[in-house]
């Protein structure tokens, strides 16, 4: 997402505050994408998605008047969608419970390994234990032209896409996304560190993912 | 008895302990274990420059942009606010 600055957003409520049009439209355009790509990882649907970001200006226009620049629009403004969505999650009791959101999510999820513990040195080999026996090998010659395929891209969405929920809003938001951890934690509802373990398992599911689909070579 | 400070980082734990390297959240000593596991380990060099690439290929996923009637969904509901 193209970085933009607290101000020009600063300018373009105090015009919304104003009735104006066109700066409730440059807002929505401005956030509609990420918007849209957060409410993918609630709604069953693109049609649901579409709905969740819909009811989120709604809850923009009906509290602008009281926002009053305390705290970051976008933050306010994702915090809403977040909180819409995972409501909505629960009342429909659709495939995502809400406790597998945010911080309540931490304790119940799996913990596998980042690689698995296969392709490590037993310890019947003290010297070697814990060091690769089947390590990483090269993403082709040229990684980043495989990297940046549209069937690369089409294949990681995809991966993110079956990320257990609450791992997949911390990665979209941090990664796909590009915010910072400190967004990321006020949006969501969660510590630093429980932000940093579900980016670890949901990056490492992520390159693992990437090895498997590229190595062919591997029995 | 060898503290962990002293201890020679191995290939199972620097992959577990690769993101808090790259948020630079890491205490000093482990992360100078990491390094120096790095300086003699091509294979975790490998690992770490993969999950980089990983993370830098999510970025660039296209965006996502809301339907033009959901757009004028809105400007309809902004008229009436």
């Amino acid at each position: 997402m193209t970085d933009h600055s607290a101000a020009d957003d600063r300018d373009l409520i105090a015009s919304l505050i104003e009735r104006d049009e066109a700066a409730f439209v440059g807002l929505v355009e401005r956030y509609q994408g990420p918007l849209l790509r957060l409410a993918l990882v609630y709604a069953g649907s693109r049609a649901i998605a579409e709905e969740i970001v819909q009811e989120t200006w709604l809850g923009v226009l009906q509290g602008i008047e009281n926002f009053q620049n305390r705290s970051s629009f976008k933050t306010w403004l994702f915090r809403i969608l977040v909180n819409r969505a995972r409501t909505r999650a629960e009342r429909e009791r659709r495939t995502v419970p809400f406790s597998e959101f945010g911080d309540a999510a931490d304790a119940g999820t799996e913990a596998l390994p980042a690689v698995a513990a296969d392709r490590f040195v037993g310890a019947h080999e003290p010297q070697w234990a814990d060091h690769w026996a089947v390590p990483p090998t090269a993403w082709g010659s040229s990684p980043e032209e495989l990297l940046l395929m549209r069937e690369t891209l089409d294949f990681v969405e995809g991966v993110i896409a079956g990320l257990p929920p609450a791992q997949r809003e911390a990665i979209t938001l941090r990664d796909v996304e590009g915010w910072s951890a400190e967004e990321v934690c006020n949006v969501l509802g969660i510590s630093e560190t429980n932000q940093r373990v579900l980016l670890h398992r949901a990056r490492s599911r992520v390159r693992g993912a990437l090895e498997r689909h590229f190595d062919t070579g591997r029995p | 008895m060898t503290s962990d400070a002293e201890r020679e980082m191995t290939c199972k734990e620097l992959v577990e302990l690769v993101t808090e390297y790259l948020e630079e959240s890491l205490p000093a000593t482990d992360r100078t274990r990491f390094d120096e596991h790095l300086t003699t380990c091509p294979f975790c060099r490998l690992y770490l420059a993969q999950m980089r690439d990983a993370i830098r290929t999510m970025g660039q996923l296209p965006e996502e942009a809301i339907s033009p009637a959901a757009l004028d969904a809105l400007r309809a509901h902004f008229r009436r606010w």
